[in-house]
């Protein structure tokens, strides 16, 4: 990862900088217009976020079934990452419903669910800063059920009636619409990944200070 | 009899400053009680199974239309609201960067600390 490190970055930074001229070049929807072009920024934050919380899910499980003190320190970069994804998802959401739906908020299933996911996750990361000892192990059976929302969230909107468009939308969208929605989503699944790779550096300084911390008391 | 006059002015004061808290306290209440009134719409029942099908809520899009043209006016109310939506998201991915940058700052001069208080324990 480190030698990738620079190469992701400048990548990452090239597709954001062209990211606002593909949206501005793609067509306005015919019932939403302006106002669905929140969609370029919005689903990639949810894609990331699905993403950031299963990798969440898939460390603490390797760390309470294998005792891999390295997973944690992933769980616990994946957890905070899918808190701050999940609330660009959650702002920008409303802020499209405004104009679409006419309100800010609807209690209707996918919201609900998106909701109660990212509390989970909120969860997650007050129990590991004010849960005291033996609080990682607790954790990662917290995150186990944050990832076991994902599909839940997911097909929400396929299962109940909401107001909320349907996960068909993406896959239907013409290629005056996809392209545009592809480079977003691919410059935020990168930029996820220099974001992880730094906050798990952050847990590994930390770890090896704890180490030192320790040396230091023997 | 300077007292008693005093007195009664206060007396009077705090009857009229009552007076406009209560006038104050009915209009807020008005105010609420009628925005109220015009958020919830009164509830009526459906007299049919036509008005029963037509109270449903529109079904939600299977797919985007990209629209050829699109008048102007249209496109400024929603304008403040993308722009807010991606400032929101920009902000955000920022502020979390500033934020690792410095924690990881922060553990980096910890480090440096103590190594140097072992090293200077080792020397002794």
């Amino acid at each position: 990862m480190k030698r990738l490190f620079t190469p992701l970055v400048v990548m990452v930074a090239a597709m954001f900088a062209y990211a606002p001229i593909a949206i501005q070049r793609a067509p306005y929807e015919s019932t939403m217009g302006l106002v669905q072009k929140i969609f370029y920024f919005h689903v990639p934050s949810w894609i990331v976020m699905f993403t950031a919380a299963c990798i969440c899910g898939i460390s603490s499980a390797i760390f309470m079934f294998a005792g891999r003190k390295r997973a944690d320190r992933v769980a616990v970069a994946a957890a905070e990452l899918t808190v701050l994804f999940g609330l660009i998802g959650l702002i920008t959401g409303p802020l499209w419903g405004r104009k679409a739906w006419g309100v800010w908020w609807q209690w209707d299933a996918r919201l609900t669910s998106a909701l109660v996911m990212w509390l989970v996750f909120m969860a997650y990361l007050l129990l590991r800063k004010y849960g005291g000892a033996g609080s990682e192990k607790l954790s990662a059976v917290l995150a186990l059920f944050g990832m076991a929302n994902v599909p839940f969230v997911y097909w929400s909107v396929n299962v109940w009636r909401t107001v909320h468009p349907k996960t068909t939308v993406v896959m239907s969208l013409e290629p005056s619409m996809g392209w545009p929605f592809l480079l977003c989503s691919l410059a935020f699944v990168g930029l996820f990944a220099l974001l992880l790779a730094s906050r798990v550096r952050l847990e590994d300084r930390r770890a090896e200070l704890d180490e030192l911390y320790l040396s230091l008391g023997d | 009899m300077g007292q008693g006059t005093r007195d009664k002015g206060q007396g009077k004061r705090e009857k009229g400053e009552g007076t406009w808290l209560a006038l104050a306290a009915i209009v807020c209440s008005l105010f609420v009680i009628g925005g109220s009134a015009q958020a919830q719409p009164p509830l009526s029942e459906p007299r049919s199974n036509t008005e029963i099908v037509l109270k449903q809520p529109p079904s939600p899009p299977d797919g985007f239309v990209p629209a050829g043209d699109l008048l102007a006016r249209e496109q400024l109310p929603a304008a403040p609201l993308v722009i807010g939506a991606y400032a929101v998201a920009w902000v955000a991915v920022f502020g979390y960067l500033w934020s690792i940058w410095q924690r990881l700052g922060r553990v980096e001069r910890d480090l440096a600390e103590v190594s140097r208080r072992i090293a200077a324990g080792e020397r002794r």
